[in-house]
């Protein structure tokens, strides 16, 4: 069994106005050496595959089908042991799969 | 002539109903419910994918029910050329199952807008609009959260050049301004056609302006140029 976590975000150029109107709440509240706050969604999965490379498959695909939509996001993964232990990552904007984590 | 209409029931859906009262009561078609889990369209001559939001907008409006059984032959009825019409979540489906280029995002002020608006209409040449005027000018309610239309430029510079624009929201004399647009859409998109003409999404709902005692029954004659382009 592994584990793994999806982080997908607005592409860069796509403004993001939740992430704008969380901005400037910190401003108000005095926050104003913080800026370019972006959001997106954390999917955390857990993978019924023995072999590393048939979960990254796995997870890759579930990515470009369903989880992320091509036109307006981008997203990265992490994949887990089953105890926690990273160790593999990937993110649209390196295109490939760099290895291990740590 | 009277046609056969299926409207598309997702769980979450809520202007079934209005699409049915529309091309049944107010135009006397045949109208039948499609059940999301139905794999049969059951021969009928135009696909409606109706207003609500379907399976809670989860994820991202519309990305769920694409892949709702209906659909695979939703797809394929579009790619025979069949017409086919996804109203406000409808059309979100539209985009995400790839039947229609874009993305509908968060509208630009973040919330959710429930008024009428006024629409240009921007070509004749869809079985949708053919019954209308170049230029003009329709009042539809809008009611979503979702309603952004965002493509990049190459798209975009598709759609214009192949005409696919079908409806950008205007002000009622049909001046195309940044008040007049709710929700933030690139170039106040409304409603887009494919390439083939034969597959419209619009955000605005036609089907909830088709009796005057509505507010407005400008809507339906979207809903009736699409009757008549299959006699």
């Amino acid at each position: 069994m592994f584990k793994a976590t999806v982080k997908v975000t607005l592409k860069k150029k796509i403004l993001d106005p939740q992430g704008k109107a969380i901005e400037s709440s910190l401003h108000n509240l005095g926050f104003t050496k913080l800026s370019g706050v972006r959001t997106g969604k954390n999917i955390e999965i857990s993978v019924d595959e023995t072999d590393l490379e048939r979960v990254k498959g796995l997870v890759q695909s579930a990515c470009t089908k369903l989880l992320a939509n091509p036109v307006t996001e981008e997203y990265e993964y992490v994949i887990y042991d089953h105890d926690g232990t990273p160790l593999t990552q990937f993110t649209t904007q390196q295109k490939g799969i760099r290895e291990p984590v740590n | 002539m009277v046609h056969k209409v299926g409207v598309v029931v997702f769980p979450g859906s809520n202007c079934d109903r209005d699409a049915f009262n529309a091309f049944g009561s107010v135009l006397n078609q045949k109208v039948e419910f499609l059940w999301h889990k139905d794999t049969s369209l059951d021969g009928v001559e135009v696909v409606v994918l109706p207003g609500g939001f379907s399976y809670g907008d989860y994820l991202r409006s519309g990305a769920i029910a694409r892949f709702s059984p209906i659909m695979s032959e939703v797809i394929k009825f579009a790619e025979r050329g069949g017409l086919v019409m996804g109203i406000c979540n409808g059309f979100q489906v539209l985009v995400e199952s790839g039947l229609l280029p874009g993305a509908l995002l968060r509208n630009a002020k973040l919330k959710f807008v429930c008024r009428q608006v006024y629409l240009r209409t921007e070509t004749t040449k869809t079985p949708f609009t053919s019954g209308l005027k170049l230029g003009q000018i329709l009042k539809v309610p809008i009611a979503h959260g979702d309603g952004n239309y965002y493509a990049d430029d190459g798209t975009l510079k598709d759609l214009q050049d192949n005409d696919q624009i079908v409806f950008r929201y205007s002000t009622s004399d049909g001046r195309i301004t940044g008040d007049a647009n709710p929700n933030g859409s690139i170039l106040n998109i409304g409603g887009i056609v494919n390439k083939s003409r034969n597959v419209l999404g619009m955000m605005p709902h036609p089907e909830r302006a088709s009796e005057k005692i509505l507010g407005s029954a400008s809507g339906v004659m979207i809903l009736k140029s699409a009757m008549e382009a299959l006699n």
